[in-house]
């Protein structure tokens, strides 16, 4: 008889040392459990905005089902360009400079292969989302994590980022508002950041998904800032402020030859962004920007509800300005923020995530999401109360 | 008014049985100012009432609901206003609209049934002096009211329950 073939021993080292996710394991856990309040979802609770799903059926209707170019709809890249320029007075040339990619998750990984040569270092400030490490192990990169505190409200400081710095560093990400952290950055912080960029030369990918969803001060774009416009691949999407996460669309503005080299992999990998979706976004570009408001004034409300909730538990938390995120400390219960998620999906029937999922720094953090109705993080937040006075002493 | 006062009142207006305690901390503000604003809007009647909907169909009532077209001549010193009060003072109408277009008054009128609503029609409304004409249309099945999907179905959440 032939020796069991070791099929996992076949698999490229590269893929076999990306770690298992940090959510998996709890998602099985939560998925076996009935009655749970679920604070663990990373994506809008509302539906998308009835008129951009009637666009997209009217576009079906209308026999929109080809290839769009490479680039994705023209007709859509104006409007992003537009858009971004009514926002913030950056200009980006819809023809060469952006491309409509699948989600921000698609972009991020054009991003890094475009960019990274093998033993290239990407900076990446912890806690953070999840597919930026993967990402740039994929590309043949070095990720190198920076751990932002809790201290700091998890901004990453200038003079953390330049001790990080190598010869072999080639990229950094900036992602404000943060998913897993609720934080934001201001304008001056950025700017101090673009001073180090610039003297070392360094490509920035910023993932300003969330840049609608700030709730105190003004978002600032990264590509706003002065002299950053070209060395800045700009990613953003459709998935968190138009509640449009199924719909898989995003898109990356830079350069011509940063966007050239990713529409280059683009093309053989996918060739072009699904059209039904690239209409839809159309749509909620030229007509869903009263919805969106509508939303965001709706998350800052849980927001609020959020922070006084956990606040009065008598846990440490920082105010999340941005996203739909909070980042209560946990350490006052004497858990680690695993221990913490399990015992209180047990006994509390709440689900949470261990900060720990987006990168070390996270320990003593848990991730609650108010992507949720006031009526369920009203539930959500007794229950967790109850949990946490058992164990503050 | 500011936004925040602005948010209290849509908040009401979603849900009227949140707490003034509730609307404090979701918008930032003192309890005691949430609770002075709405004492204040109720005072100026700017909160009218407190309502419930009700989904009586669902209990089998069968009430007939009319939507009536209804043309009248101005009045003198009044304009439309005068015999607009004559009308809705009936407990019968549930509302009336003044109407730009082909009619004036939009009134509908709730009865037992078809015969009573439309008796009504021909016996009050169509005989007040200044009332042109009427044209009553019947209401077959209500989807939306004031806002809401009646019968909606309910949604579940479909996400899944962790994600990144
Ligand atoms: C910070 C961040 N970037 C990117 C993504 C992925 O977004 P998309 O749906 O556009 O792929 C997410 C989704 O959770 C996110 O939180």
């Amino acid at each position: 008889m032939n020796a069991v073939t070791n099929w996992a021993q076949r698999l490229s080292p590269v893929v076999r040392n990306i770690p298992p996710s940090g959510i998996r394991r709890f998602f099985d856990l939560v998925a076996e459990m009935k009655g749970v309040i679920s604070l663990g979802v990373g994506e809008p609770d509302f539906v998308t905005p009835w008129s951009i799903r009637e666009s997209c059926i009217y576009s079906l209707e209308k026999g929109m089902t080809m290839y769009t170019s490479n680039y994705g709809l023209l007709e859509l890249r104006e409007a992003i360009a537009r858009n971004i320029y009514g926002d913030f007075g950056v200009t980006y040339d819809p023809r060469k400079e952006i491309v409509v990619t699948v989600g921000v998750s698609e972009a991020m990984d054009l991003a890094m292969r475009a960019i990274l040569s093998p033993g290239d270092e990407v900076i990446i400030p912890e806690p953070c989302y999840v597919s930026y490490s993967a990402c740039t192990a994929l590309a043949g990169g070095v990720p190198v994590p920076v751990a932002t505190t809790a201290e700091n409200e998890f901004r990453l400081t200038p003079r953390q980022l330049e001790a990080a710095i190598t010869p072999k560093t080639k990229a950094v990400i900036i992602a404000y508002p943060s998913n897993p952290t609720g934080a934001t950055i201001s304008g001056p912080e950025l700017a101090a950041l673009a001073k180090i960029i610039e003297q070392y030369d360094l490509i920035v990918i910023a993932d300003e998904i969330y840049d609608k969803l700030t709730y105190e001060g003004q978002h600032t774009c990264f590509s706003s800032l002065p002299g950053m416009r070209d060395r800045t691949i700009l990613l953003n999407g459709f998935s968190k402020a138009y509640a449009m996460t199924g719909w898989r669309i995003g898109y990356a503005c830079g350069n011509p030859d940063f966007i050239g080299a990713m529409v280059k992999i683009h093309q053989y990998t996918m060739l072009c962004a699904p059209i039904t979706a690239q209409m839809a976004a159309l749509e909620a570009l030229r007509n869903g920007k009263g919805a969106m408001e509508e939303m965001v004034k709706q998350y800052n409300q849980r927001r609020k509800l959020m922070l006084h909730g956990f606040r009065q538990m008598g846990l440490d938390c920082f105010e999340p300005r941005g996203a739909f995120y909070i980042f209560p400390s946990i350490e006052k219960t004497g858990l680690n923020c695993e221990e913490f998620s399990e015992a209180l999906l047990k006994e509390a029937n709440v689900a949470v995530v261990p900060g720990t999922a987006f990168g070390q720094p996270g320990e003593g953090h848990i991730r609650c999401s108010y992507a949720a109705s006031v009526k369920q993080l009203n539930e959500a937040l007794e229950r967790i109360a109850g949990f946490v006075s058992k164990r503050l002493s | 008014m500011t936004q925040r006062e602005k948010q209290i009142l849509e908040i009401l207006e979603n849900d009227s049985r949140t707490g003034a305690e509730q609307i404090a901390i979701m918008l930032g503000m003192d309890v005691a100012e949430v609770r002075a604003k709405i004492a204040e809007w109720e005072a100026q009647k700017i909160i009218i009432k407190y309502n419930t909907i009700v989904n009586w169909e669902k209990l089998g009532d069968d009430t007939v609901t009319a939507m009536i077209e209804v043309k009248i001549a101005p009045q003198r010193d009044a304009g439309y206003d005068s015999l607009a009060e004559r009308i809705y003072r009936y407990p019968e109408v549930k509302s009336v609209l003044l109407m730009s277009g082909g009619y004036d008054l939009a009134v509908l009128i709730e009865g037992q049934s078809l015969k009573e609503v439309a008796m009504f029609v021909s016996e009050k409304l169509a005989t007040i002096d200044g009332v042109q004409s009427t044209g009553t249309h019947f209401v077959l099945k209500k989807y939306k009211m004031g806002g809401v999907i009646l019968n909606g179905k309910h949604e579940d959440d479909k996400r899944l329950v962790i994600t990144p």
